[in-house]
């Protein structure tokens, strides 16, 4: 065996290793996306619970009016799906390209560890809202997703690592400083995702 | 030099399936097939030749009435690929 061919075998082993272990057709377009549906549902939530004329400052009324509740959280709610819409079909087109299987061992392994923070999160925040704890959703919502980005991360690209710890410490920030959490939503799955999203796109 | 390739990965293919099981805590059939692009039948004489080797474990289970075979490499596996790539490894150095 020559020096090149013991070369290539290693490096062929070693990109085996890594397709067969993580998801690598995330898409980072789907992350800029996301990022900015966020932003456009979070100033329609701004729009909404801030009357005209006051700005993003500390407020001294409390958001308890049921309708704006109900609202925001079909904001909330047409935000996720558009973008969890959105990760699936960009993801099953770049899967395509690089003819890999959308559905194996990886995508289950992301689904699974991601899903069991996401799904815990998205109970208690219901649960949260039922009981009138309206303070603690942006902070759970942004800790939460954390996790669930952390857990995840095994089975994909390390850069969702630092996006779901930069996640957690902004939520952890919101949760010190009630009345911003609209602020840090937007900051956490507006901006953080565009950034994030355009660093995987250009790698 | 060349005795401390293992025989068992000569065939490109064994090496692969050994890479995938190394890097996962289990893998099933089917994954393994479209990961790698070969045939059932090959597959299987592959896996096979492993599991004689004691390389891999195999674990039989169903899925509602689906078959579900996984496989998982075994210490001696692990021990074995690992001797492999140190085989590799060296071969480079030597070369330079």
């Amino acid at each position: 065996m020559k020096e090149h061919e013991a070369l290539a075998e290693l490096s062929s082993i070693r990109s085996l290793m890594e397709r067969s272990a993580k998801f690598i057709s995330l898409h980072g377009l789907s992350g800029v996306l996301a990022g900015i549906y966020a932003l456009i549902g979070a100033y329609c939530g701004y729009r909404m619970v801030y009357q005209a004329g006051t700005h993003l400052m500390y407020r001294q009324y409390y958001v308890n009016d049921q309708t704006v509740i109900v609202k925001l959280s079909l904001i909330a709610l047409v935000v996720l799906f558009c973008s969890i819409g959105t990760a699936i079909i960009l993801s099953t087109k770049k899967a395509k390209q690089k003819k890999q299987p959308i559905w194996n061992a990886a995508s289950k392994g992301l689904l699974i560890y991601a899903g069991i923070p996401l799904l815990t999160g998205g109970l208690l925040i219901l649960i949260f809202l039922y009981r009138g704890y309206f303070g603690i959703i942006a902070p759970a919502c942004l800790i939460f997703y954390g996790l669930a980005l952390v857990s995840g991360s095994h089975y994909t690209f390390k850069d969702i690592r630092w996006l779901g710890l930069s996640e957690i410490a902004l939520g952890l920030l919101a949760a010190w400083m009630p009345g911003y959490g609209l602020l840090f939503w937007s900051a956490g799955f507006g901006v953080l995702h565009i950034v994030y999203g355009l660093i995987m796109y250009y790698k | 030099m060349l005795e401390q390739f293992n025989k068992a990965f000569e065939s490109r293919i064994r090496l692969q399936i050994m890479s995938i099981l190394v890097a996962n805590e289990s893998y099933d059939f089917t994954s393994l097939k479209e990961l790698l692009e070969v045939t059932d039948g090959n597959l299987a004489s592959h896996l096979k030749a492993l599991e004689k080797e004691g390389y891999i474990a195999v674990n039989k289970s169903f899925v509602g009435r689906k078959p579900n075979t996984r496989y998982e490499a075994t210490k001696q596996g692990i021990r074995a690929f690992k001797g492999h790539l140190e085989a590799l490894e060296k071969l480079i150095k030597q070369q330079k």
